[in-house]
């Protein structure tokens, strides 16, 4: 049979005796094309609604908000994307007049950021914009049964383009409040841009006055803290000081949506054949999504109308080594097509990263030791069977925190008393990160001191950034406090031993988890093993997702697992994780530990809106200082990300912050061909092998047949 | 015949009715609408009115079975039950909770899962045949002793030993056919080729046994007797007659599945990246997707009845003394 299957492969394939195993079209060989895949499909990809990280991949490429970040700079530096300029906000007292830029925010009653957007920037080729004879839209009064003619986008026949204003942006700035997206920033962002709470229930309102699929013009409705000043410019009114709204003009949520494009999505009939802005994107960026079947692949393509964007010119120390400043100055983007394909699994998404299939890979538990070692200094290397094939590897600190909470409520590990803080402190020094860095993620990972990861402002590297309660500075190295002060401060929480000294009964602390399963089970009994070295009993509480999330939101959680990803690069980001009235309980914040320290609070009010200096710098160390003596977190880890790419894939560089880094990438389409074909020869001689133990196999069944028919005959 | 199908089309209803409580007895059961709406809003900065306005957008916001508050019949309508669920006797499967069209993409993922069942089937059926019949001609000998005893191997390996391991050796160390994947149109063939094996020889063990049981049983009949009297040999009496009356129950056998022949191979999609109905069903469990969960049970239970229905209509058509009444 499998002599059978080759054949028949190779005559419906087409293809030559080199690339059997090859998923793509053969003259599709020397594109140039990035292959890469994605684990499940997006739930959205209207960038209202869009909040992470697996559709920020596709839409980042396709549209533009005002701002980006830099893509080699570090620390990351926002820079103008479609913008000519990052504005600097005006700021105005209660009755209107101007302040100066250092002014004291108490007296800030509105900041005015004014956005200047480039001419001559035009969407991808659209049929919503496409226009008959009579300049008329084509496609914006159709009939569901005309409709049904057409069940991609690709398959309407005429489009067309338009250019980008700034009236798009305050469109989408619109949308957020619209009352059948429900953008998830759409409460925070009620908090700060003028009006738009308010807009929210009005656009409600509207919304009940129409016909359930009726079309919601938001052109109609205006919104007070958005205006277009002229055609390229647009202003944001903010309630007071907050500077972090200049990083939320770089994602998605504030990128252009051109009214066409949502009144050509909301005709009816529409939705029914899945054609909507949640999976057909338009925008202005260097790609646009020609295929889009969530259940097999996504394809981007150049778009053709793209504007002027070069490859940037500087960037960090030791960039031009590394190559990543060659081609400074060229026009982006690089690659024609990237071609996304669904693959659930690990090992055949490894695999096809090994036979080339794929252009780039994360470094997947079940393949870690086949693909890195350990140096003895304690770093992490390509093996050289990795290195023989010329591939690469990346790594970078993930601006993220994973840490272990404790329910500031609950009676045991909760409060503010002097025995709970030491108990908290006890436990923070006996579980060693550093061990469960190694053993569980394979040195990926660095232990944290606090809840900011490298890369934001605040955070101090070394033993300038340690925290003093867990880690000694001995030979300019961190070093964990030995278990014996743990087990003194226990005793000093009237924990002698871990033994409740009023009761006489030994300490119980319970772990709730929403992880099952054998990887789980090791890493609670490894748990269990650190609290066990202060004879304290840790029970582990495993339960459903959806029961875990219960328990946190009622604060009936002891000791939990809980991690953060930064939305954007500023301390902010990170401390309001632990500012009181962003409490999980009652308040439904992300505060999960339920700390609350009135003087750890004051400074966030004030720290928050400061810009970055020393003065800032002073307050987040001070801030840093009063979490760490309390203990609400043991501290956890910042992951490290390690990425693998193919010899022929060129200008990668980890930037966890941006997700429009497909434009910057370029690949060698001949070296991938070549390296394809030397990897992937088929193997038949086990075939023939196959075919000729079958034979001697089938010849006892043979000659034992022969033998019972001639007895039967005789 | 047609009285007998009405009837049995009738007999469903209650049945669907019952699979579709059932269903979202279970689903409500473990989740909450809340915890639907939080899963699809994500997990950042979720707010308790996002959630209400989500419910609102999705029809979450009722009562699960019976609303207290209305009056008449809207005590039983004015549900989350009524308002997902009846138009599904219609086949309306209305929209997953990202707002795609169900029943689009049932029609578009229902092929590459035939493309892989359908063959795995027919090949299945027919290489276990060709073995149950070998084993049936050698019975009592060594032959037949260690190729039951392979069958019994066979089928105490975990499925997935033979995906990673046919993974691993056809589409990695022989490099014949790719690891995983899936195309359209007649690209689709070198994809399915691996699959197809792999549920072939998973099938081996079980499917061989089960029909030498049946070869077996026919084999010591008369008729068999009379064939062997009248000095036909071994062969002509296996693959002449007593084939023919085995495949009674080895049809109807096959019959009975091929309608969920559409509802595909959970693990077997998953591993192959097949964008197929198995994988589909275990995506919507995995994101609490009632509306697909819910649309792909019931479908499940359709094809069920349908299968059955079919099974017995083979009857009468292989075995003329069977009637149905």
């Amino acid at each position: 049979m499998p002599a059978f299957v080759v054949i028949i492969l190779t005559m419906l394939s087409g293809q030559t005796l080199a690339a059997w195993n090859n998923p793509y079209p053969a003259s599709d060989e020397q594109a140039n094309t990035l292959y890469s895949f994605f684990r499940e499909r997006p739930k959205t990809l209207d960038p209202a609604r869009s909040y992470s990280s697996n559709e920020y991949e596709i839409i980042a490429q396709i549209y533009e908000p005002p701002f980006q970040y830099h893509y080699l700079k570090r620390p990351y530096t926002l820079i103008p994307l479609t913008a000519t300029a990052v504005p600097k906000p005006l700021y105005y007292d209660k009755r209107g007049r101007q302040l100066s830029a250092d002014a004291a925010v108490a007296d800030i009653a509105h900041s005015v950021y004014e956005i200047r957007i480039r001419p001559g920037i035009y969407y991808q080729p659209h049929p919503c914009f496409a226009q008959d004879d009579n300049g008329h839209f084509a496609y914006h009064d159709l009939k569901p049964a005309q409709l049904r003619q057409w069940r991609r986008i690709a398959d309407f026949p005429l489009t067309g383009t338009r250019e980008l204003v700034a009236a798009d942006y305050v469109y989408q700035i619109k949308r957020l409040a619209h009352p059948k997206l429900h953008s998830p920033i759409l409460s925070l962002m009620s908090e700060y841009i003028v009006g738009l709470g308010d807009y929210a229930r009005e656009l409600q309102a509207a919304q009940r006055q129409l016909a359930d699929q009726a079309f919601l013009d938001l052109t109609r409705y205006s919104l007070a803290g958005v205006e277009q000043v002229d055609r390229y410019t647009y202003r944001v009114k903010i309630r007071g000081k907050y500077p972090q709204f200049r990083y939320w003009m770089a994602m998605p949520f504030f990128a252009p949506m051109p009214p066409e494009a949502d009144r050509f999505f909301s005709q009816a009939g529409m939705a029914d054949q899945n054609l909507t802005l949640d999976w057909y994107p338009v925008g202005t960026g260097p790609y646009m999504l020609t295929v889009n079947n969530p259940n097999l692949r996504m394809i981007l393509e150049r778009n053709p109308k793209f504007h002027d964007e070069r490859y940037p010119s500087e960037g960090k120390k030791g960039d031009v080594d590394k190559g990543l400043l060659a081609d400074a100055g060229q026009r982006l983007p690089f690659i024609d097509k990237a071609i996304y394909s669904l693959e659930k699994e690990n090992i055949p998404r490894w695999n096809k990263f090994l036979q080339g299939y794929s252009d780039r890979s994360d470094v997947l538990a079940e393949s870690f030791d086949q693909t890195i070692r350990m140096t003895t200094g304690g770093d992490t290397e390509l093996t050289p069977e990795m290195r023989a094939k010329g591939i690469r590897l990346l790594t970078s600190v993930a601006p993220s925190t994973y840490y272990l909470g404790f329910n500031m409520l609950d009676p045991v590990v909760g409060g503010y008393s002097e025995r709970s803080r030491k108990l908290r402190q006890a436990i923070s020094i006996a579980i060693d990160y550093e061990q469960y860095i190694l053993i569980f993620r394979n040195g990926r990972g660095i232990a944290a001191q606090g809840p900011l990861p490298p890369g934001i402002f605040g955070y101090r590297a070394g033993c300038k950034g340690r925290n003093t309660y867990v880690y000694d500075c001995v030979d300019g190295q961190l070093r964990r406090k030995p278990i014996e002060v743990a087990q003194r401060l226990l005793t000093e929480a009237d924990y002698p031993n871990g033994r409740d000294n009023a009761t006489g009964k030994p300490l119980l602390l319970y772990f709730d988890t929403p992880a099952a399963g054998p990887e789980a089970k090791a890493d609670f009994d490894w748990m269990r093993k650190q609290f066990q070295k202060l004879n304290i009993q840790l029970v582990g509480r495993a339960t459903d997702y959806n029961r875990f999330q219960k328990k946190m939101r009622e604060g009936n959680a002891q000791i939990f697992r809980w991690g953060w990803n930064a939305d954007y690069p500023d301390p902010e980001n990170f401390l309001f994780l632990l500012y009181g009235p962003n409490k999980k309980v009652g308040e439904d914040g992300e505060n999960a530990s339920n700390y609350e320290s009135p003087e750890f609070d004051r400074l966030f009010e004030q720290m928050k809106n400061m810009d970055n200096g020393p003065a800032r710098a002073r307050i987040i160390d001070h801030m840093l200082d009063i979490a760490q003596r309390d203990a609400p977190w043991v501290w956890g880890l910042h992951p490290k990300r390690f990425i693998l790419h193919n010899p022929w894939v060129y200008n990668l560089e980890p930037n966890n912050l941006a997700n429009n880094t497909l434009k910057y990438i370029r690949v060698d389409p001949l070296l991938r061909a070549e390296r394809r074909e030397q990897w992937n020869k088929p193997v038949l001689w086990p075939v023939g092998l196959f075919g000729l133990v079958l034979a001697i196999s089938a010849v006892p069944v043979v000659v034992t047949y022969m033998r019972k028919e001639g007895r039967v005959e005789r | 015949m047609i009285a007998y199908i009405v009837r049995r089309i009738l007999y469903a209803i209650p049945i669907l009715i019952g699979v579709n409580l059932l269903t979202f007895t279970l689903f409500f059961f473990v989740n909450t609408p809340d915890d639907v709406a939080r899963l699809q809003l994500g997990v950042k900065r979720v707010t308790p009115e996002a959630i209400e306005k989500w419910k609102i957008g999705h029809g979450y916001d009722k009562p699960l079975l019976y609303n207290a508050d209305a009056t008449g019949a809207a005590q039983l309508t004015d549900t989350i039950f009524f308002k997902h669920s009846v138009r599904l006797f219609l086949f309306d499967f209305g929209r997953a909770d990202d707002g795609r069209d169900i029943s689009q993409d049932i029609g578009e993922r229902m092929w590459p899962s035939l493309a892989i069942a359908l063959p795995t089937l027919l090949i299945g059926v027919l290489v276990n045949i060709t073995f149950a019949m070998l084993l049936a001609f050698f019975r009592g000998m060594y032959l037949d002793t260690w190729g039951v005893v392979l069958c019994v191997i066979l089928m105490s390996i975990s499925t997935l030993f033979y995906i990673i391991g046919g993974q691993y050796l056809v589409g990695k160390l022989l490099r014949l056919v790719p690891i995983s994947g899936y195309d359209t149109s007649w690209h689709a063939i070198k994809f399915v080729i691996l699959p197809v094996i792999i549920g072939a020889v998973y099938g081996i063990g079980a499917g061989t046994r089960l029909y030498r049981t049946f070869f077996l049983e026919e084999i010591n009949k008369d008729y068999v007797r009379t064939g062997r009297a009248k000095g036909l040999s071994e062969f002509r009496v296996l693959f002449q007659h007593v084939l023919k009356n085995a495949m009674i129950p080895i049809l109807t056998g096959v019959v009975a599945v091929i309608p969920l022949l559409f509802i595909g191979s959970l693990i077997m999609e998953s591993f192959f990246g097949i964008p197929g109905l198995g994988s589909y069903t275990i995506d919507a469990i995995r994101h609490q997707d009632f509306g697909i969960v819910r649309g792909m049970v019931f479908l499940g239970a359709v094809l069920y009845v349908i299968g059955y229905l079919l099974t017995d209509i083979s009857y009468t058509l292989v075995d003329p003394r069977v009637r149905l009444n």
